[in-house]
């Protein structure tokens, strides 16, 4: 009766592996979604893009609309990342450090602009800051243009990158909790010591993580910025703005050509995302062995 | 450097961790604070140390109020129970912390850093880890670290919470004898936070033991053990049996046996009608037949454990408490017990601890 005895009792097979055929299921599933909704859209857009000789995509980026799309784009990010990067670290360190009333209400309104639609969040700031507003009407006669302006663009994409980097931290700085820095301050390093070479180095990868996607989203946003920037082109024409409007005037190659530089863009920053990770695999594996730590002890 | 402890008072919303606690520590002391977890023994730590606030009370350092200096004026070390190590900086850069941190004028240079560094990993005895992150090393040498890096400030007054608490018996053993040996050496003024009796009896010149966020009694390890000021300290200091008595004509009764109860001056007071008797299992002794004097209750035996340098005999006593009795092994031999044996038990000193209820 030898062979009623299932092979998993000899103890050669570990309880999580599975069959030959199940993995090459599981593999083939997600090799098809991401060859279909990744890897051939990409393609496409590049196919797309020198459809008509590199010369003409060439020429298609460095038409002046297209440069000063490009160029707005890139100071937005340039702008919005720094930002999100000190409101991110401020806000985590509030709220992992320190009991407040309010603190609850904190991190949900944080979560606020995640929460509503990019056009609704971009309306806000029109209703807000627009010139029929009280507000955008003093402004206006200040001389000081917001809306449909560079600075509404950046204000919207603010907006709706806030949370980035303060969701990426609160759970890695809740995690490391604050005794290393209570020992800092007991060897006698005021607060801003303590800051640079004990919690801001225990948190860099959370951090440079957050700026990453926070770039990602702030070079490619559309809704926001779409409402407040009334399409002002060559002033107010972001990259994907821009895209979408070539698109529409039936400049497919020009379009594709923009399209496939932010695409291009968005793969560099994933790609930095990547070696960021790698790099900080080590210090992510220290971090976590410390709770567990706790918990045996 | 003396620290002087008045009033102090600590509260975390509602709960109140330390109610009104004043003690004083004289220069050179090695102090535990021993008590359960909650009892207030970490608080009473941090607030020393100026990691927190006191809602009332002051702190002073040599006579001096420091109540109003941050733990970085306070210039104290104090050692964390998970040791706390920056893990993003190596062993030498962890111990150099302080010593870089200081204002420029106070600032050693840098090969005056590398020579203090390496000696005092020499005096931790883990110098050949300079090199190494943290999280590469064990328990222990965190620890020995740990301490490595709060001695290179010079501190006056070291303040150790649960030292030994996250390590493994043996290692736990090592560095105990290790950490007296080098307080003898250096004699600064140590307190340190535990809640293993053994280790506080072992390594402190006096206890304090903590219960419930005030102080129960303060001593050496030889008075609060011998001399336990209530039943608290009785009960926490080593294992006890806890039985329910009677207590007639200022005598106490477990279930019909009359206990003789001679060198507690609660005795004075004993009228009442309820009384919980506490007795070490060790100050117990099994007799085979009910000797003469009749201050011995029967019981059954229900199980041995003869591993250890003692046996650890289980019975029922016949009004069904558990009863615990530690034996050596020679008298073990003579008795020949057995599981299921009639016996009957006789307090062996008159170390037994009546508190009224």
């Amino acid at each position: 009766m030898n062979w009623l005895i299932p092979r998993a009792a000899e103890g050669r097979k570990p309880a999580t592996c599975e069959t030959a055929a199940v993995r090459a299921i599981l593999l083939g599933i997600a090799l098809i979604f991401l060859g279909m909704f990744l890897v051939i859209p990409v393609v496409a857009v590049v196919y797309q893009a020198l459809e008509k000789g590199v010369a003409a995509y060439f020429a298609a980026i460095s038409e002046p609309e297209a440069w000063s799309a490009i160029r707005l784009t890139l100071l937005t990010a340039a702008i919005v990342v720094p930002l999100n990067l000190i409101f991110g670290i401020a806000a985590a360190w509030a709220i992992a450090r320190f009991e407040f009333t309010g603190k609850n209400l904190l991190i949900t309104l944080i979560d606020i602009p995640f929460a509503v639609s990019p056009v609704i969040s971009g309306m806000l700031f029109v209703l807000l800051l627009g010139a029929n507003s009280p507000i955008g009407g003093w402004l206006v006669s200040h001389g000081i243009r917001i809306i449909f302006a560079v600075p509404g663009i950046i204000l919207a994409t603010l907006f709706v990158t806030f949370p980035i980097t303060a969701r990426e931290l609160i759970p890695i700085m809740t995690a490391i909790g604050s005794e290393e820095e209570e020992a800092a301050m007991v060897l006698g390093a005021n607060g801003w010591r303590t800051f640079l070479r004990v919690t801001l180095p225990n948190v860099k990868w959370g951090a440079l993580y957050g700026a990453v996607l926070c770039n990602a989203r702030a070079m490619g946003e559309f809704g926001a910025v779409s409402v407040v920037s009334g399409h002002i082109r060559g002033v107010t024409e972001t990259m994907p703005l821009y895209v979408e409007m070539v698109y529409n005037d039936y400049a497919f190659a020009a379009a594709f050509a923009v399209a496939s530089l932010l695409t291009l863009l968005a793969l560099v920053t994933l790609i930095l995302k990547h070696f960021l990770l790698a790099d900080s695999s080590v210090a992510v594996i220290a971090r976590a062995s410390e709770p567990v730590e706790r918990i045996a002890a | 450097m003396s620290i002087e402890i008045r009033n102090v008072r600590k509260t975390f919303g509602d709960f109140v961790a330390l109610e009104d606690v004043s003690l004083e520590i004289a220069t050179g002391e090695l102090v535990a604070l021993l008590g359960l977890s909650g009892s207030g023994k970490t608080t009473l730590l941090r607030i020393i140390a100026g990691l927190e606030i006191p809602d009332r009370g002051t702190i002073h350092f040599h006579g001096e109020d420091a109540s109003g200096r941050s733990a970085r004026e306070r210039k104290v070390g104090f050692v964390f129970q998970h040791y706390a190590l920056f893990r993003h900086m190596t062993v030498f850069e962890n111990v150099a912390f302080g010593l870089r941190v200081r204002p420029r004028k106070d600032r050693p240079n840098e090969p005056e850093i590398e020579a203090r560094v390496h000696d005092l990993l020499k005096l931790v005895q883990v110098d050949f880890l300079a090199s190494r992150y943290p999280s590469q090393l064990s328990g222990g040498q965190r620890q020995r670290v740990a301490l490595a890096r709060t001695l290179a400030v010079e501190p006056k007054v070291l303040l150790l919470d649960e030292p030994f608490g996250a390590l493994d018996a043996k290692v736990r053993q090592e560095l105990r004898r290790w950490l007296k040996r080098l307080h003898e050496e250096l004699r600064i003024t140590s307190v340190f936070v535990t809640h293993d009796q053994e280790e506080a009896l072992e390594l402190a010149n006096r206890v304090v033991v903590m219960n419930a966020g005030h102080i129960e009694q303060v001593g050496t390890a030889e008075e609060v053990y011998h001399h336990p000021a209530n039943a608290f300290v009785y009960n926490f200091l080593g294992n006890v049996n806890l039985f329910h008595g009677r207590v007639e004509n200022g005598k106490v009764y477990l279930g019909d046996t009359a206990v003789e109860v001679q060198d507690t001056h609660e005795r004075a007071h004993l009228n009442g009608n309820k009384a919980l008797v506490y007795v070490r299992p060790h100050l117990l002794d099994i007799e085979p037949k009910r000797p003469e004097g009749n201050h011995c209750f029967p019981a059954t035996v229900t199980n041995i454990n003869p591993a250890g340098p003692q046996v650890k005999v289980e019975l029922v006593a016949k009004w069904g408490d558990m009863v615990q009795v530690e034996l050596d092994h020679e008298r073990y031999r003579k008795l020949g017990l057995a599981e299921g044996a009639e016996v009957f038990l006789r307090p062996r000193e008159k170390k037994v601890f009546v508190y009224q209820i």
